[in-house]
């Protein structure tokens, strides 16, 4: 059976904003896809352990040795709007009730 | 007419190093076939033509003195447009990198480039390589040079069509669950997916960082280990690239099958598998036991769950990893005015995100979200140590895996883009190489009754590529296709 998801929910999760049909036809794929994906349980029994990366790697460490860091013209070349040497966005704390 | 781009890279380094021809004439061929075709074929979003010429200009000079060239120097080389290009617009075929030109270069192009490789442009993709047929691009479709009503796979699309139209030598795609191998096996070309961190994948745009590999789009499978030759290697700014010096893969190359124990994986010939695909694939695997090889049947017993695995593991990590374009240090921001920044947000994302990315970090937001962690993320990492599993159990017995790439060849565009599971299907075959790590290879292996190419893919163990690319280079030599598309003049 597909399965039933709060599409409201995981769009501002994934802080998306959705017109209403995108989030019809979305609630509808991914209740199949899910229902596909969720086989996954049949076989993963309790004693297989998980694997994230198929090649494991240890920690990788390396010495701590300053470099040259990309000038500040050069980061804020793609920056949407700027105010002299920072990004400027709008308003980030909340409006009061 | 043959032309000197439709030659591959080894023989036009040879012909470049033998003083026949110059840098400088080799580019203009590759840049008058794009000219002539691409409107029909749209392999690329942005051409370098000057850049290009600069480059082999300076080569040219540099060759006059007598100075040693590497193999991959003058060749025209196209990029898929998820890799980062310093100065060159790189846009991941998505709306929300429209504009995107950045600061600094992929290791994989800096390589490339530092042996003298001409960059004639960025191809067209799926958006963020998530798609298989390339008709997720916010800049349209491409279209198969074989049949341009036919889509060339994906999400590699353009880098594989711009190879098999001679629009470039050769290309760098990226293969997260068979988005090298399959565009390859639908356009007629070789694609190459190394092991998992071989090549580095700095400046690589991030889709799912535990499946993303570097691959290769060539004509001939010589050039495919040429380019991994220049690739590999130890990169200090990937912490997942695996230790090592770069090796010559080019070495043993023509050493023969014999004796070499080949599987055929049980699993990827039942229900789905277009009857053109079957017999083209069965037909090369007997050429192969011909030439030697031990041919007998394996098995992978949990690949079924393969695709379901992925669909959760590989959305996860993109509904994480695209968690950074939010429209304050780069890429889109939404116009007008905005209340607040989280509104700016949600705002840009909507509007910068086509409907496959939106789909896909919708889908790895709620596997990962509390509650649901568990039984999605949690156990599709189960699955995926079962099916590294099942591959370490069949390498026991054999050396090389064989399947088809792809279940079916190129299919028309606007086929299946209604249909998100009937999509996620082409990957069938080549998601399990991504999930395990190993190494695999589409080769070209015969037409079905359409004249449409068919691709064996071969697998081999984690850092098999030796192996790999010495079966694929006998089936080559033996079946001897030839492989021009019928669009080029």
């Amino acid at each position: 059976m597909p399965v039933d998801i709060d599409i409201e929910h995981v769009a501002r999760l994934a802080r998306i904003q959705l017109a209403d049909d995108e989030k019809a036809r979305l609630k509808v794929q991914l209740g199949v896809i899910l229902e596909h994906a969720a086989r996954v349980g049949e076989v993963a029994a309790n004693d297989i352990p998980p694997t994230a990366y198929a090649i494991a790697r240890a920690n990788v460490v390396r010495e701590d040795v300053p470099e040259p860091s990309l000038p500040v013209e050069e980061a804020l070349r793609n920056a949407p709007d700027r105010e002299g040497d920072r990004v400027k966005v709008p308003r980030i704390t909340e409006i009061g009730s | 007419m043959t032309e000197l781009c439709d030659l591959t890279g080894a023989a036009l380094s040879a012909k470049l190093a033998g003083g026949e021809v110059s840098a400088v004439e080799i580019l203009e061929s590759s840049l008058g076939r794009a000219d002539a075709i691409d409107d029909r074929v749209g392999a690329f979003l942005t051409r370098t033509p000057e850049l290009a010429h600069e480059r082999a200009e300076e080569l040219d000079v540099y060759r006059a003195t007598g100075a040693p060239l590497s193999r991959v120097a003058g060749i025209p080389t196209a990029l898929k447009d998820v890799f980062t290009t310093n100065g060159v617009r790189t846009t991941c075929a998505s709306r929300i990198l429209e504009n995107y030109v950045p600061p600094y270069d992929s290791t994989a192009w800096a390589r490339l480039s530092g042996d003298g490789a001409v960059l004639v442009g960025k191809t067209n993709c799926d958006e963020f390589a998530m798609g298989s047929s390339n008709e997720n691009s916010a800049f349209g479709p491409v279209h198969n040079p074989w049949d341009p009503t036919r889509v060339p796979g994906g999400s590699s699309g353009g880098s594989a069509a711009a190879v098999a139209a001679g629009e470039a030598v050769w290309a760098l795609g990226t293969d997260t669950g068979g988005s090298v191998r399959q565009p390859a096996s639908l356009c007629g070309v070789v694609g190459l997916k190394p092991t998992y961190g071989l090549i580095s994948r700095y400046g690589l745009i991030a889709f799912a960082s535990s499946l993303d590999t570097v691959g290769t789009l060539t004509r001939s499978v010589r050039d495919a280990a040429t380019l991994l030759s220049a690739l590999g290697g130890k990169d200090p700014r990937d912490a997942t690239s695996l230790d090592g010096d770069r090796l010559d893969y080019t070495e043993g190359l023509e050493d023969g099958v014999s004796g070499l124990r080949i599987g055929v994986v049980a699993e990827a010939s039942g229900e789905g598998v277009e009857p053109g695909v079957r017999t083209a694939v069965e037909a090369a695997v007997e050429r192969l036991a011909a030439l030697g090889a031990e041919v007998a049947e394996a098995h992978l017993p949990h690949a079924e769950y393969a695709l379901s695995a992925y669909y959760l593991i590989a959305p996860s990590e993109c509904s994480s990893n695209l968690a950074r374009y939010d429209g304050v240090r780069y890429g889109l921001r939404a116009g007008g005015a905005h209340a607040d920044s989280i509104g700016m947000m949600f705002e840009t994302r909507g509007e910068g995100f086509g409907a496959e990315v939106k789909r896909r970090v919708m889908l790895g937001t709620y596997a990962l979200s509390a509650g649901y962690y568990e039984a999605y993320y949690g156990q599709a990492q189960k699955v995926r140590t079962l099916i590294i599993r099942d591959y370490e159990a069949a390498f026991e017995r054999f050396d090389v895996l064989a399947s088809p790439t792809s279940p079916t060849t190129a299919f028309p565009i606007g086929a299946k883009v209604d249909d998100p599971m009937a999509m996620y299907l082409n990957d069938i075959f080549t998601i399990p190489a991504n999930l395990s790590g190993m190494p695999a290879v589409s080769v070209p292996c015969g037409m079905d009754g359409q004249g449409l190419p068919v691709g064996l893919q071969l697998t081999a163990p984690v850092l098999g590529e030796r192996t790999l690319l010495l079966a694929a280079s006998a089936l080559e030599a033996d079946l001897g296709l030839s492989l021009r598309p019928p669009i080029l003049p």
